[in-house]
């Protein structure tokens, strides 16, 4: 199995992705953002970074490059696509997620640990993990403050697409647990068809005990089973959002 | 064909909460700027652009601002042609 | 007309070289008279520009150079000592660390937000130039005190400048140190810190080899920008220079900086190139020369074809330019259309501008005619080099004198009431509102983020772990500087020590006033030789470092602040070390012995507002006992944690043992009592070195006191580790306190937040 790990310039994680798709057990495979292809691979992640410096808005000028468009092509037809920190704000400025992610509330730069809650372990990407879950991994940006406007906002809680949700240790949604000003405390979500996800804090740095969290790595296993699983023939997913096409 | 300076003015969606102003406005209330009632923080974009008249100028870096130079889920913009470069 | 193989003339419009403009180049008669003697002619104005950059303090180390000399530089460890961009260690397993350190200080108190960026960016370079990935920054910040507005406007833009350029190239912070003292109200100290991880076998160095390589300039165009920046930096400041010096800040480009990072690794990789060099200060002029320098060889080059970004750009100009984000890189004839072609993929501009000689010169053309054509060598080794005697201050010998020791008693609610203030002094209290904007866990290697001992990352793919530190405590320095020197080295050994790694080299960053004062001389000469004692029985040599002069305002010299950036290696990360209490039960055991030195503590200056007293004295012999100790410690995974006691002595020490991390640290209580016939507050507050607060649990308790007793090591228990939600209680003689863990957490935890008007 390959998964395609997208290095834009500036890109910063992409070998912490590739050794997180390495440890889940699938073959990471580097992919340059001036090719125009995704060469077979069975999903892809852009990770985080500071694609074209983040100059003008974090993704603007990232979804222009020339491998957003077999990108987009890939997500259209039901292939797996995660998006982590800045690969969450090209997401959503290619259109392939909605909303935008503002400047923190802070209006500074944060790094620190995060604790979320899982809402939905019945994505592609959260299978290994339960719901009501709490988890924890770092996160580290500037612009992560979740915002759409109020009828997609409540698109997203009916449908169920809100993924993770900022909280404390108990799992308590709390204005003091949201970090960096996300409405609704929204710290991942995934589109309507299911199959891309967006995120920001860093399951990718959060794979190893020793370096603190291990909780991150469920994410990619969960990733590779639903490739897997996939992989012979069309599968639906339940309460009827069907995945469009095939992922190879 | 002639280069015309083209000014565009992007800015946060009305309603859209806006930490920045938010502290510069808290900042100006706190050396006595009383009056000021409100703060918007946005961005100006300075280009000169090749074209055949201003009109036809300020309506293809529309077109570009709808593309990428503003962000249409959080903010708008306005484009104005400031003469001949 | 002269041609291109002629001598370089006076270009139009050119000023006549007259003693002032030899003056304003900051060179003294007898060095021109030295210029003339190398050149054999006099200089044109190009070249006197040249001079006046490579001869500058910042390049030539004119007032340094001798005394540094004096420092140990070698181990069987040393791949690299002083003189190349980076110093490099063999760190086993076939790895190589390149580490240094470097001043932003004068850029960061004009302008803190570009100031400080671009010194992150200039350490970078440094660090990737020798073929080394970057893999962590550190950072040693002073300031003044944060009542101050101005130290307040400073910390925001230093730290967010620190921040902005680091986390955009996408290398994690891994620690360092941030002072607060009115000693640096005018002038901050900004000192950043890189460290990179190279394969052993290919490294690369800075040198201009092969006659008839390429030689390209890469990366940012050049502007007019910071002209004389590297004489600027040797200058003092002075009242109403701040405007006027205004069109020399840098702007950086941290992603400019991310492609030059890949694309010289790759390059270096490829095999394609022979050499690498950051155009640091002066710019073109000291990359050019010193690659023509170190190989011996000679390098010419137009400027005509420097791509530019002003026009009308002089040679002079040109060459003395210190944009940012460029590179000069040397291709091997024939491969330079494969070093373009990496280039092109990383986006990047890159010019031919000249070829490698052999003719030991540096040689510059303007499109085609010379303007400039100097020896390499007298122009990158000629400067001379001076030791004027100094003296110490009347003032400082007469505050080292003071007698101090009323100030240690203190007892009952007030003694209580001095551990909270010293716990919530800015100096001492966590540095958690810094530290979060800077990314600590990018590249996913971060063992032991800041806010512990020191900072530890693993190398990827290895158990091998990197432990680093920076240190310097000013106040001691300025009362002592040979003693708080050797406490710099020594403290920072402990730091690193602490968290299972050996010390095993330094680089340094000296930062002081004006060189032309007696009393400066004294303070410089002494801290040399205090860092030259300590490295020598630590064996932690020095691998190279930087000085900075000129650190003064209106004859207000900030505090000699020598900065020691240590590293170490731990063989298995898992054997990694904390700083924080863990577990209930556990016996806490004090490494070393109580003295209650007071002076110059952060206690006599929060308190008292005193900064006297002799700094705490250093037992260099005791300290390496100790930094071998704890690494066999470590070894034996028999201790459940480890601090060095240092600012704001064993109650600080004590407290943030208790405390842990934000955010996902669980604060422990713990019950001490010291028994040592010493004045409460000298006890509790004293700075004195060589000690370390340890826990384990009780049956790994015997085996830890047989390694410090084989050691030779004083080993002490000293108290038992509470519940969680409890209190630091403390028996003392005739004291008790009793410090709830929500009070020490407010005061530890919000100090900087409520100084900085940011409430947690």
């Amino acid at each position: 199995m390959r998964i395609a790990v997208i290095t834009l310039p500036g890109s910063n994680c992409d070998q912490d992705c590739h050794r997180s798709v390495e440890a889940a057990g699938a073959t990471a495979v580097p992919v340059w953002h001036r090719e125009m292809s995704l060469g077979g691979a069975d999903a892809v992640i852009v990770p985080g970074g500071f694609a074209h410096g983040d100059y003008l808005r974090p993704g603007a000028i990232a979804r222009f490059s020339p491998i957003m468009t077999p990108v987009v092509e890939f997500a259209r037809s039901g292939g797996l696509v995660v998006g982590i920190c800045n690969g969450f704000q090209i997401l959503c400025e290619a259109g392939l997620l909605p909303g935008a992610l503002l400047r923190n509330r802070s209006l500074r730069f944060q790094s620190h640990d995060c604790a979320l809650r899982v809402e939905r372990s019945d994505t592609p990407f959260t299978s290994r993990y339960r719901e009501g879950q709490v988890i924890w991994m770092p996160l580290a940006h500037a612009d992560g403050n979740y915002y759409a406007d109020p009828g997609t906002l409540e698109e997203l809680e009916c449908e169920g697409r809100v993924v993770f949700r900022y909280s404390d240790a108990e799992g308590e949604s709390t204005e003091e647990a949201n970090p960096n000003g996300s409405l609704n405390g929204i710290a991942g979500i995934v589109n309507e068809g299911g199959n891309v996800l967006g995120l920001m804090p860093h399951p990718d740095r959060a794979i190893d005990l020793a370096l603190g969290w291990q909780d991150g790595l469920p994410l990619f296993e969960s990733l590779v089973d639903s490739v897997r699983q996939r992989a012979p023939a069309p599968v639906a997913v339940a309460e009827g959002r069907a995945l469009a096409g095939t992922a190879r | 064909m002639s280069r015309f300076r083209v000014e565009v003015l992007v800015t946060p969606r009305p309603g859209l909460l806006d930490p920045e102003g938010g502290a510069i406005h808290h900042a100006l209330a706190s050396l006595g700027y009383d009056e000021v009632a409100e703060v918007r923080v946005g961005k100006a974009i300075y280009l000169e652009v090749a074209a055949d008249s201003a009109a036809a100028a300020a309506a293809r870096v529309e077109e570009s601002c709808r593309k990428l130079l503003a962000n249409p889920v959080t903010e708008d913009f306005a484009v104005t042609v400031r003469g001949e470069a | 007309m002269s041609g291109a193989n002629g001598a370089p003339r006076p270009r139009p419009g050119d000023p006549p070289i007259t003693p002032e403009l030899v003056e304003d180049h900051g060179l003294s008669p007898s060095e021109y008279e030295l210029i003339l003697d190398v050149m054999g002619r006099e200089p044109t104005f190009t070249e006197l520009g040249i001079f006046s950059a490579m001869w500058s303090e910042h390049c030539g180390y004119k007032n340094s150079k001798r005394l540094l000399r004096l420092l140990p530089t070698t181990a069987p460890w040393v791949i690299q000592g002083p003189g190349e961009n980076a110093g490099v260690i063999d760190i086993g397993g076939g790895w190589a660390l390149a580490f240094k350190m470097e001043s932003h200080n004068h850029p960061s108190a004009v302008e803190p937000y570009q100031g400080a960026a671009t010194g992150v960016g200039g350490i970078l370079r440094d660090v990737f130039t020798m073929g080394a990935r970057p893999v962590a920054t550190l950072n040693s910040l002073h300031f003044g005190d944060l009542e101050m507005a101005r130290a307040r406007y400073l910390l925001e833009g230093v730290v967010r400048g620190v921040g902005d350029y680091g986390n955009c190239v996408g290398i994690p912070s891994m620690g360092g140190e941030v002072h607060f003292d009115r000693g640096y109200e005018e002038n901050p100290i900004v000192n950043a810190m890189c460290l990179g991880i190279v394969r052993s076998d290919e490294l690369i160095r800075g040198e201009a080899e092969g006659v008839g390589n390429t030689v390209m300039a890469v990366g940012a165009r050049t502007g007019r920008d910071g002209i004389h920046g590297a004489t600027f930096a040797s200058e003092e400041l002075s009242e109403g220079d701040d405007e006027a010096s205004r069109p020399q800040v840098q702007v950086g480009d941290p992603y400019t900086e991310k492609l030059l990072l890949e694309a010289s690794l790759e390059l270096i990789a490829s095999g394609d190139i022979v050499g690498i060099q950051d155009m640091g200060a002066a710019g073109l002029t000291s990359s050019g020369a010193e690659m023509a320098g170190r190989s011996g060889t000679g390098v010419e080059m137009d400027v005509a074809r420097v791509p530019v970004r002003a026009e009308a750009m002089t040679p002079y100009e040109i060459l003395l330019s210190e944009s940012q984000e460029r590179m000069l890189v040397v291709a091997r004839a024939g491969r330079e259309e494969a070093a373009r072609r990496v280039l092109e993929k990383w986006e990047l501009e890159a010019a031919t501008i000249g070829q490698v000689t052999d003719k030991g010169t540096f040689r510059v053309l303007e499109d085609g005619v010379p303007v400039a054509e100097i020896p390499a060598l007298p122009l990158t080794e000629g400067c001379p080099a001076y030791e004027r005697p100094g003296e110490e201050s009347k003032e400082v010998r007469a505050l080292r004198a003071q007698d101090i020791s009323r100030y240690g008693d203190l007892s009952g609610d007030d003694l209580q009431a001095a551990f909270l203030e010293v716990v919530g002094t800015p100096a001492v209290a966590s540095k958690q509102w810094i530290y979060e904007q800077y990314d600590t866990t990018v590249r996913a290697s971060s063992i032991e983020r800041p806010g512990g001992s020191a900072g530890l990352i693993r190398i990827p793919g290895t158990d091998l772990g990197v432990a680093a530190s920076t240190d310097c405590n000013g106040r001691h320095c300025y009362l002592d500087p040979r003693s708080g020197a050797a406490g710099a080295v020594v403290e920072a050994a402990r730091n690193v020590a602490c968290t299972g790694a050996t010390p095993l080299a330094i680089t340094n960053c000296l930062n002081f006033g004006s060189p032309l004062r007696a009393d400066i001389r004294h303070q410089f000469r002494e801290a040399v030789l205090g860092i030259r004692d300590a490295c020598a029985h630590l064996e932690t040599p020095v691998t190279g470092g930087n000085v900075s002069f000129y650190n003064e305002t209106d004859g207000k010299a900030v505090y000699p602040t020598p900065v020691i950036g240590m590293v170490g290696t731990i063989a298995d990360v898992a054997k990694f070390v904390g700083h924080s209490f863990r577990r209930p039960g556990d016996a806490i055991l004090l490494l070393g012995h109580n003295k209650g030195e007071l002076g110059g503590s952060e206690y006599l200056y929060t308190l008292h507002g005193v900064v006297a007293g002799g700094p705490p004295t250093v037992d260099l012999e005791a300290e390496r006992a100790l930094t071998r100790c704890l690494p066999a410690m470590a070894e034996r995974r028999v201790l459940s944690s480890a601090h060095d006691v240092a600012t704001g002595g064993l109650a600080a020490t004590l407290a943030e043992c208790c405390l842990g991390r934000p955010r996902t640290g669980r604060p422990v209580g713990a019950s001490v009592r010291l028994d040592d016939a010493l004045p409460p507050a000298a006890l509790l507050f004293g700075e004195d070195h060589g000690r370390v607060i340890v826990s384990a649990s009780p049956t790994d308790e015997a085996e830890v006191r047989e390694i410090a007793a084989k050691h030779g090591v004083p080993c002490a228990p000293i108290g038992t580790v509470g519940e969680e939600r409890s209190s630091l209680q403390i028996h003392l003689r005739g004291e008790f306190l009793e410090l709830p863990l929500g009070t020490l957490a407010d005061r530890y935890f919000g100090a900087i937040p409520r100084a900085m008007d940011d409430e947690p």
